[in-house]
């Protein structure tokens, strides 16, 4: 059952050939005797996810069920879930239980999906490997001597390692599409205001959007219809409709005008991962397409104006957690900044006080403008970038990361090093463009990952052309072994 | 730019985060690390540059002046560390 894409269990649950209930449980005995390995979970909700199976096997046979309704997937744990544990990796919300739901996770349970769990992440998605976690590292089922990407990794290990049918994410400086290429999945990272925010633990503001991760593009269709669209509640969401994404995914490519930006293929880049994209290219040439360089001149003040708005951001978002109303408290404090003090120092990993310090210092008087403002403009000139580039093609094609997985314990300890793996996602969350990552091939056994950058709300056309490459490609069927 | 430990103790306190005599040394390596690197910034002249703060430019949306919540004190409440009588207890403020 779980070598099925969810668009095929889909099928198979409204054919009737399965039921819900069968599913989860399957996918529940897979979490129970796998997940020791890749540590993906962090909170499995076996009953309530078969309370919902039935539910679902119940609105399949009543005949109005979604595409959704009935299969399992999991959530990354900085959705806010009602009655469950919601700790965003963090000691500071161990014991955290939400009283509310939501939006994203919400409209999964309105669609009649169940849910198996919460999925492991870098402590407030900050970071690049899944190792930051209060709960432990999570495991690359490709090599589990290796990271699966970050930060939404417990989301791409649970997804490749076939204990869930999908899985949400969220993508702030490139959180799905970068694990989704360690991982050889599809994953989506929406234009900024596409998809709700409300109820997803905030890290960067500006920055954040949720997305899914799933194995093929047609699969993250069927998910991104449940999750796009205007919430009131989300005071950036943007109202606009909602095009069906599964509808235009067998579009010609013909005369499809793609981009490679010649900064993303300098030093720096694995070799295999620049034979992939340049095979890549062929395929899509097969397809329809036009291949040109481009250039996106302003690529290389990314990582340093990122990492200037989304600490500023964090350290701004994160005050709210300080012993007093939720979270984790210090015991005896001596008084109120003690108790402040103590219970940030305590709930907090060493990554997170790190943004927050980086943040809090950019923000502090005298240093305005020469950190956020400066990193604010130097915003605008990325997104001119961009802007400049969708006036000559219609995507931009580069890799998801300069290597393929590395390994747990590498780059840890150095947060310079490992802040540099994200230099190829960054741009599209600086700029708010949307992207979509897929596999495009293997070296020693580990995904490469490339990714497709298009202008404000062309998810449809970006889902499009992955589809269209997967019909053409296998790398998306491949299953790590064991798994 | 590189920090000192001054530097670091009072980013600390601005952030209200406790800092123990030993993390002093490796968060003021590793905060300088960073600086280093966000320093990039300052090679390229913005001065004709409107800064960006959303993406797609719009502004906050306003909605009518209606009341839309209701009162959610209890399930608030029922998570947090220390409460009585539907107040939040912190430890003495004024003496």
């Amino acid at each position: 059952m779980h070598e099925k894409t969810l668009a095929e269990l889909s099928q198979a649950l409204q054919n009737k050939t399965l039921s819900s209930v069968e599913l989860t449980q399957h996918y529940l005995k897979r979490i129970e005797q796998l997940d020791g390995s890749l540590n993906s979970y962090i909170t499995v909700t076996a009953e309530s996810a078969l309370e919902q199976a039935a539910a679902a096997d119940a609105r399949i046979a009543a005949g109005n069920a979604t595409a959704l309704t009935g299969i399992p997937l999991a959530h990354k744990d900085l959705f806010c879930t009602q009655g469950q544990r919601t700790s965003c990796g963090s000691k500071m919300l161990d014991n955290f239980i939400s009283p509310y739901e939501s939006t994203v996770t919400q409209r999964f349970l309105d669609a009649g999906a169940v849910s198996l769990g919460k999925t492991n992440l870098d402590e407030f998605a900050m970071g690049s490997s899944t190792e930051s976690s209060f709960y432990g590292p999570t495991r690359n089922p490709w090599d589990t001597a290796r990271v699966p990407g970050g930060s939404s990794g417990g989301s791409a290990a649970a997804v490749a390692g076939r204990l869930c049918a999908a899985a949400t994410g969220t993508d702030t400086g490139g959180s799905i599409r970068q694990p989704a290429g360690f991982t050889a999945l599809t994953g989506l990272k929406p234009t900024y205001g596409r998809v709700s925010r409300w109820g997803m633990v905030a890290y960067a503001s500006s920055l954040d959007q949720g997305g899914p991760m799933a194995r093929t593009a047609e699969d993250c269709a069927l998910m991104l219809q449940v999750m796009a669209g205007f919430d009131a509640k989300d005071s950036t969401s943007v109202d606009q409709p909602v095009p069906d994404y599964s509808a235009s995914l067998n579009d010609s490519l013909k005369g499809l005008r793609i981009g490679l930006p010649k900064e993303y293929f300098a030093a720096g880049l694995d070799a295999a991962t620049s034979d992939a994209i340049s095979a890549a290219v062929k395929q899509f040439q097969a397809l329809g397409a036009e291949v040109r360089e481009i250039s996106l001149p302003n690529a290389e003040l990314a990582i340093p104006a990122y990492y200037v708005i989304a600490p500023a951001e964090a350290s701004s978002n994160l005050s709210r957690f300080d012993g007093v109303r939720f979270g984790y408290r210090c015991d005896h404090p001596a008084d109120l900044t003690d108790l402040y003090k103590r219970s940030r120092a305590e709930g907090f990993g060493a990554e997170v006080k790190r943004r927050i310090m980086v943040g809090t210092y950019a923000l502090s008087a005298g240093y305005y403008d020469a950190y956020y403002l400066k990193a604010q403009k130097i915003r605008r000139l990325i997104k001119n970038d961009f802007m400049a580039a969708y006036e000559q093609v219609d995507v931009i094609l580069c890799p998801t990361s300069p290597t393929p997985a590395f390994k747990i314990g590498e780059k840890i300890d150095d947060p310079v090093s490992l802040y540099l793996t994200d230099i190829y996602t960054i741009t599209a969350n600086l700029a708010g463009v949307p992207g979509v990552a897929l596999p495009a091939g293997f070296a020693n056994g580990l995904p490469l990952g490339m990714q497709l950058l298009g202008p404000y709300f062309s998810e449809a056309r970006l889902l499009n052309i992955a589809h269209q490459y997967q019909q053409v490609t296998d790398w998306h069927q491949r299953a790590p072994a064991g798994y | 730019m590189s920090l000192d430990r001054t530097d670091v103790e009072k980013i600390a306190h601005l952030a209200r985060i406790a800092l123990s005599e030993d993390d002093i040394p490796a968060t003021t390596a590793k905060l300088s690390g960073i600086l280093e690197l966000i320093d990039k910034m300052q090679a390229v002249d913005t001065s004709a540059v409107a800064p960006l703060a959303h993406p797609l430019e719009t502004t906050q949306r306003l909605r009518a002046d209606e009341v839309t919540e209701s009162n959610q004190r209890e399930a608030y409440q029922a998570i947090a560390p220390t409460t009585e009588a539907g107040l939040y207890l912190v430890p003495k403020v004024i003496e």
